[in-house]
């Protein structure tokens, strides 16, 4: 255990405590308020680039398993609760976070008044942080900061999609082939697809629509993922060019590409969505589902054309949380029906995408 | 959709009287409703027989019956005020019954009443076992194997199947009651017949053991439109096998990951669709084997729980509240979250602290009673804690729970804990096992190992593995370097370590320690309870206390910058024998009088179940323990200009003194005259001075001293220690040899405070008088006349109000003597005093210059708010700024009954003495005394026959008397049985009466007469000395068979009463309202006095 220190871009800073790894560690802070599904958080590649501080204050109790994971490492940039767990509890459990959190490297620190800093970031806005065991010295954190680049504008997909084409592995009946460009896709999308009969062959981000198309998909899955979704042009143009050549369903990352690709525009918001406990409205099903969220961008309302709808609104802010093309099958959603973790209120919405796939097959 | 306009007038039906497994947490959620309805322009007519209550305030609903809670008199309810419908689901289990008799007799359909929230079929969905399995499997649902049997014959052959250990469980009945695990054929006997026998429907269900399993609760609520949404996860630390009542539970769920909780949750979600609970709030409990993750599902409460009111308090969502909107139309989504005011209601809460509610047990009013728990509830109580991790929230609720423990400390005495009986304490779930826990593990034990004997999580026990290595951390350093540095000082405090646990590792004073700890610049920090772990800005300042680096409350109150002045209520804490709900209701009153005058009010409270711990019943809401170290922490954040400690009852007014030293303004009656009332020769003195008359008495501080001045003063005596409440090792001993034989007790219960000793004053009528004085001018406002005599704690004796036997003449004198007592003590605020009257003479037993239990009881009776005029008072009003009009001239009698918790505690004998045993009380209101009387004993019941066979046996003491009673009996057509004795004396006047045994002897005896049902009601004195042991038995058997026994002559009489009026004439029903309006005495009105600013000068000026 080490001394360490949490200085965030506007000079505020918080102490703690890292776990065995020391040295430094940048990005994005922001705040999660899901009280469980640690692991899943960990491994989710939607979180690269960014110091996940969590809201729940003892994190580590069931301690981590071999299942629950949603990539295949970890990809927060750095870890932050009030406590850690050193002797966990659970059937599952395989190990404790502590050693799973050594084992990648991940300097995760503990013994931070985690409700003033999330308080902080929700009035002052998700920024730029830095922990540090080695200095703490707050101009020259402070320089540190400033030379990182800032969130928008930063294209982290290329890190954490798949180099080379492959096709996800499971036992099941393979009714459906969909195409999946991955910006970061989580795994449990990947099993709940294949659950449903679909063989899903995953892209790399830059490919381009002849590739996609050239499998003759029943369907294009657009992933979630990480970062700036306006950045990413070359995956924009690619779902452009597929639309009405195949269905399309997108999620979180997904849901902002299809609306960029649909002609509108994405802002930053202020700290973001993060957490397990969001009420959706969603107005085709005319129902209201408890989800799962995790995104710092948001799709304009006041920039989608006439064709587009929305079809899901939050009800907490009422920003965009899924759109549609009126004409063309595509839709995509902001939240994560594939939870993980997360409640299943919304998971209905593959089987959506399975429908519309059905409808376009008879079409 | 919007609220549905079709209905104008609702009933809501109260829990009733506080019972083991039902208590305020009913008022809370039955008060939220009906605010909440009324607000929305319903009509609401509220029945509850409790006087005790928030709800049953006049002000809270439109018409208020304070009336027995059966079929019966809900019917001539209905029947005068013809409701569109009535809410059946928050008014406990009792609320629920009642609403299912109803429907089955047809009452609701011949008066055309809808139920709102569970239709009939889904509560006996919920409810019913069999109905209830066939639910869940439908749904896809796991659940223990088991059967159901409707007879003892049937049981013994169905167990064969199931195996032992088997848990047996009666379907209806209140919290586990007729219920038990049996580990062989013998124990399995014996619970089914006790489980058929207290089963509404005569059903058990035989089911797999899963003890030992962890045991999970959600919190689920729906609307019309199914949404459902988890408002709440619950942990059980207590395994499977102890009723979550009793279990030490933890919110949210801590080991559980995310898959599985979701499992779970999805599951709730499936359930509570399948069984139709259409709108409100239910909980449903889970059982996951801890060996492989095997879920199963145990029940489910279609209504708002215990555990409901605990999840509101543990997340700030308003369950009860929003059950009540959602029952008349609105969606979650049209319900707005108060506490963000900008998100809806439709959303489930994310906490960021640790929730710890622990039970707070009373084994010490019932020795005879063993300490272990089980599916059966025993607890009176509890209290919930509230820190950054589990460590700081254990030990602060330990402390909160006020059972002299400062924490997770070392206070049990483990002398003669060997080894074998220190792992059986640990086997077998107890009421001290969390502290055996730590024990083991300090006397070398592993967590594994103490895990794997408890049965208890291993995350739990490694938790509390911290606990210890930090407490011998701490130790070490002090013997090495004399004093802890801040450092490791703020680390003790984040592990929840008292200022007095630290004391006494530094041998120190807590005040220096304190003092210390403030020099360091570590002091607690208050942080929000918010719904959305500060995701959004939250409104409702509701805090509780931690070592953060920032503070909240400080925060908050800097940005308001209110000009009000501030008042700080301290609450009662847990409830337990002795304190409860009247000094909740006291509080809240207080809370809501001065918020009228126009202060800011604060509330300290550690009891999740109340009103006071509402977040809109005071400005701000710090829910702490109280003690000193934390009510300190409060006070220097909120710096108040006056502190109410009269209202809570002995919790806050033991803290009275040290708080006064620390310079916390006391507001109200001072300190020393606190003094002067609880100090026995401070008191002597004053009456002498008075020339007013008690019995001898002396005060003493040792065992040789005591025993000296009992032979002085002359048997029989009343011993007590002073400082408590309840009367708590209070005995009346006839002899020197018994008192000898309970010194030990008294001595370690009075804590170093002097022991009292008092004549016991034999067959003296005893008198209650509830007052309230500004130090000036005093109003009496009720003078109650116990029904039975002195010697039976007021708390468990039944009384009149207005009095009925007593004289004009003792009536004014004592009258006389409450105002020179209380202008004598300077009193402002209320004040209690007992008097005993024996032939002419007036004796005051005790002074007590705070809220009594009797309060709530008065205020319903003479129609006026007394806590909240005495709250006003000490703020600085004046008796003369209230129009009180005498409330002697009542056009109505009023009873009060106690309820009694033995059925809940077997093996012990259900005769009253000096030491407070009741839980709760019920009032009666009727013209005459015998109808008030006999609806008082339905409503606590206790119903007494209109015809058949009593059985009478009194001692020899009370012979002289019984001829009375029993011809009384004779003339209204009972038949009469008396044991050999008294049927002699009865005899001898001419009184038929058949003789029989006791039990022991020949074939037809009063035990088997019990036994087959053929007695109705039993009159039963038990001798001077000690409990005959044979009649115990027969006793014993009138509890298991819900047989009135009454227990001594003066009750008997009352009870005569009561039979005759059943038989002669009709009960009719009256809401508050109009008795007030009758009797020309009005509610509320009398309190708006003149403004706020006279109050604040003459508070400045104390």
């Amino acid at each position: 255990m080490k001394e360490a220190i949490l200085y965030l871009q506007d000079a505020t800073s918080f102490r703690g405590r890292t776990l065995k790894e020391t040295g430094e560690t940048a990005g994005e802070a922001v705040f999660n308020t899901a009280m469980t599904g640690y692991q899943e958080i960990l491994t989710d590649p939607s979180y690269t680039g960014q110091i996940v501080v969590m809201t729940y204050p003892l994190i580590g109790n069931y301690g981590v398993n071999d299942e629950d994971v949603e990539s295949d490492k970890v990809h927060v940039k750095g870890f932050v609760a009030k406590e850690f767990c050193r002797r966990p509890s659970n059937w599952r459990a395989r190990k404790s976070l502590i050693d799973y959190l050594n084992e990648n490297k991940i300097i995760a620190m503990e013994g931070v008044d985690t409700r003033a800093l999330t308080r902080h970031l929700r009035i002052r806005g998700a920024m730029k942080a830095i922990i540090s065991t080695e200095d703490f010295d707050p101009s020259s954190l402070q320089r540190k900061l400033d030379s990182l680049p800032s969130m928008e504008g930063m294209d982290f997909v290329r890190d954490v999609s798949t180099s080379k084409k492959y096709v996800w592995k499971h036992s099941g009946p393979r009714r459906y082939k969909i195409a999946a460009i991955d910006c970061g896709i989580k795994y449990n999308i990947l099993r709940i697809l294949a659950e449903l009969g679909c063989e899903v062959h995953v892209f790399p981000a830059k490919t381009t629509a002849r590739e996609i198309m050239a499998i003759k998909p029943d369907g294009l899955f657009l992933s979630n993922g990480p970062g700036d979704p306006a950045v990413l042009t070359y995956v924009i143009d690619t779902v452009r060019e597929c639309l009405g050549k195949t269905p399309i369903f997108g999620i979180c990352l997904g849901n902002q590409i299809l609306g960029l690709a649909l002609g509108g525009k994405t802002y930053k918001l202020k700290f973001g969505h993060h957490g397990a406990n969001h009420p959706v409205r969603d107005f085709e099903g005319n129902c209201i589902a408890v989800t799962s969220q995790n995104h710092g961008f948001c799709v304009d309302i006041k920039s989608l054309d006439a064709g587009v709808e929305v079809i899901h609104t939050n009800l907490n802010d009422r920003s965009v949380e899924g759109i549609r093309h009126k004409s063309l099958p595509a839709f995509s959603i902001q939240y994560h029906p594939e939870s993980a973790p997360g409640p299943h209120d919304a998971k209905y919405l593959f089987n959506r995408f399975i429908e519309m796939i059905d409808k376009n097959k008879n079409a | 959709m919007p609220k549905r306009a079709d209905l104008k007038k609702i009933m809501i039906i109260g829990a009733g009287p506080i019972i083991i497994g039902q208590a305020c947490e009913f008022d809370y959620s039955g008060s939220q409703a009906c605010k909440a309805l009324k607000e929305e322009g319903y009509e609401v007519v509220l029945v509850n027989s409790n006087p005790a209550t928030i709800m049953t305030d006049p002000g809270i609903a439109d018409a208020t019956y304070i009336e027995p809670l059966t079929p019966e008199f809900l019917e001539f309810i209905i029947k005068k005020e013809r409701p569109d419908a009535i809410l059946p689901t928050l008014g406990g289990q009792t609320g629920l019954n009642l609403a299912m008799k109803l429907h089955e007799q047809g009452i609701l359909a011949k008066y055309n009443v809808q139920m709102l929230g569970a239709k009939y079929e889904v509560i006996k969905k919920a409810e019913d076992r069999s109905e209830f399995k066939a639910a869940a499997i439908r749904v896809g649902l796991d659940v223990p194997r088991s059967v159901f049997a409707y007879n003892l014959a049937q049981s013994l052959q169905a167990v064969k199947d199931i195996g032992f250990p088997c848990i047996v469980r009666a379907s209806f009945t209140l919290g586990g009651t007729g219920g038990g695990i049996a580990h062989n054929m013998e124990e399995f006997e014996r619970i089914a017949a006790l489980g058929i026998e207290s089963s509404m429907i005569h059903e058990i269900l035989i089911e797999e053991s899963i003890e030992g399993w962890k045991e999970y609760e959600l919190e689920v609520m729906r609307d019309h439109s199914d949404n459902v949404v988890i408002i709440c996860s619950i942990e059980n630390l207590d395994p499977m096998g102890v009723h979550t009542g009793d279990s030490i539970t933890v919110a949210p769920a801590q080991t559980l990951t995310d898959k599985e909780y979701q499992q779970m949750r999805d599951a709730s979600i499936r359930l509570i669709r399948e069984i139709g609970v259409e709108t409100g709030g239910s909980n449903i409990q889970f059982a996951v084997d801890p060996r492989d993750g095997r879920m199963v599902v145990i029940e489910v409460n279609p209504r708002v729980s215990r555990s409901s009111a605990l999840a509101s308090k543990a997340t700030g969502f308003p369950i009860a509240k929003f059950a009540a909107l959602l029952s008349v139309g609105y969606s979650l989504d049209e319900i707005q979250n108060d506490i963000t005011r900008e998100t809806p209601a439709c959303f489930e809460p994310a906490i960021d602290y640790v929730v710890v509610k622990i039970p707070r047990f009373t084994f010490e009013k019932f020795p005879e009673a063993k300490d272990v728990l089980g599916v059966q509830m025993k607890s009176v109580g509890e209290t919930m804690a509230i820190g950054r991790n589990f460590k700081e929230a254990l030990q602060k609720g330990l402390r909160g729970l006020e059972i002299d423990h400062i924490g997770l400390d070392n206070k049990q005495d483990w002398r003669y804990i060997d080894d074998d009986k220190l792992r059986r304490r640990l086997a077998q779930p107890n009421a001290s096992r969390i502290f055996y826990l730590k024990y083991a593990l300090q006397k070398g034990m592993t967590v594994d190992q103490v895990s794997e004997i408890s049965k208890i999580d291993i995350w739990f026990i490694d938790q509390i593995a911290q606990i210890l290595e930090m407490e011998e951390h701490l130790k070490s350093v002090i013997a090495s370097t004399k004093g802890l540095g801040p450092q490791l000082m703020r680390r003790a405090k984040e592990y929840g370590f008292s200022d007095a646990q630290l004391a006494e590792m530094m041998d120190k004073s807590e005040k220096d320690v304190r003092a210390m700890r403030l020099d360091m610049g570590i002091a607690a920090t208050f942080k929000l309870v918010d719904t959305c772990a500060a995701e959004f800005e939250a409104y409702t300042p509701y805090y509780y206390s931690t070592y953060e680096t920032e503070d909240e409350a400080i925060l908050n109150n800097q940005k308001r910058k209110s000009k009000k002045k501030k008042i700080m209520i301290l609450g009662g804490g847990p409830n337990r024998i002795g304190q409860g709900i009247e000094f909740d209701y006291c509080c809240c009153h207080a809370a809501f009088a001065l918020r009228e005058m126009g202060f800011e009010t604060i509330m300290v409270n550690s009891n999740p179940e109340t009103v006071s711990t509402d977040y809109d019943t005071s400005d701000r809401l710090y829910f702490e323990p109280l003690t000193f170290e934390d009510v300190m922490n409060v006070f220097e954040v909120e710096k108040p200009d006056g502190v109410i400690v009269q209202f809570g009852g002995q919790t806050p007014l033991n803290l009275a003194r040290r708080l006064s030293q620390a310079g916390v303004p006391i507001i109200g009656t001072s300190v020393d005259s606190i003094d002067v009332a609880e100090n026995r020769e401070h008191f002597s003195k004053l009456m002498d001075r008075l020339k007013l008359c008690q019995p001898a008495n002396a005060s003493t501080t040792s065992k040789e001293e005591t025993l000296d001045a009992a032979g002085r003063i002359g048997y029989p005596v009343l011993v007590r220690p002073s400082y408590v409440l309840g009367g708590r090792a209070m005995r009346i001993v006839y002899d020197e040899e018994s008192i000898k034989s309970f010194l030990d007790e008294l001595y370690s219960v009075s804590r170093g405070h002097p022991v009292l000793i008092d004549k016991f004053l034999e067959d003296a009528q005893e008198v209650d008088v509830d007052a309230i004085c500004d130090g000036v001018n005093v109003f009496v406002a009720g003078v109650m006349e116990h029904i039975e005599n002195a010697g039976i704690h007021s708390g468990d004796s039944a009384c009149v109000l207005p009095p009925h036997t007593l004289s004009v003449d003792v009536i004014a004198r004592i009258k006389d003597q409450t105002v020179q007592l209380a202008r004598a003590l300077g009193v402002v605020g209320l004040m209690n005093i007992q008097f005993a009257v024996k032939g002419r003479q007036v004796y005051v037993l005790e002074v007590n210059p705070r809220a009594s239990r009797t309060v709530p009881f008065v205020s319903k009776a003479i129609g006026l708010p007394l806590a909240k005029i005495a709250a006003q008072i000490m703020a600085g009003k004046k008796l003369n700024d209230f129009a009180l009009i005498d409330p002697g001239a009542l056009k109505y009698i009023c009873v009060k009954e106690s309820v009694l918790p033995f059925s809940r505690f077997s093996g012990v004998d259900i005769i009253l003495g000096p030491e407070m045993k009741s839980t709760g009380e019920v009032m009666g209101i009727a013209a005459t005394f015998g109808a008030a009387f006999a609806k008082s004993q339905i409503e606590a019941n206790q119903a007494l026959p209109k015809a058949g066979m009593v059985f009478i046996s009194v001692n020899d003491h009370d012979k002289k008397d019984v001829a009375l009673i029993a011809g009384k009996l004779a003339d209204l057509k009972f038949k009469l049985v008396a044991t050999r004795g008294t049927a002699q004396v009865l005899r001898r006047v001419g009184i038929e009466v058949m003789a029989v045994d006791k039990h022991h002897e020949g074939e037809e005896n009063a035990l088997t007469l019990v036994k087959k049902g053929e007695i109705n009601l039993i009159i039963n004195t038990p001798s001077g000395k000690k409990s005959q042991s044979d009649m115990r038995v027969i006793r014993a058997a009138a509890i298991l068979h819900n047989i009135p026994c009454i227990t001594t002559l003066q009750g008997a009489w009352a009870a005569v009463n009561g039979i005759e009026a059943g038989i002669k004439e009709e009960f009719t029903v009256e809401p508050l309202q109009n008795l007030y309006n009758r009797s020309g005495v009005l509610a509320g009105s009398a309190v708006t006095g003149p403004s706020a600013k006279n109050g604040i000068a003459s508070l400045r000026s104390q």
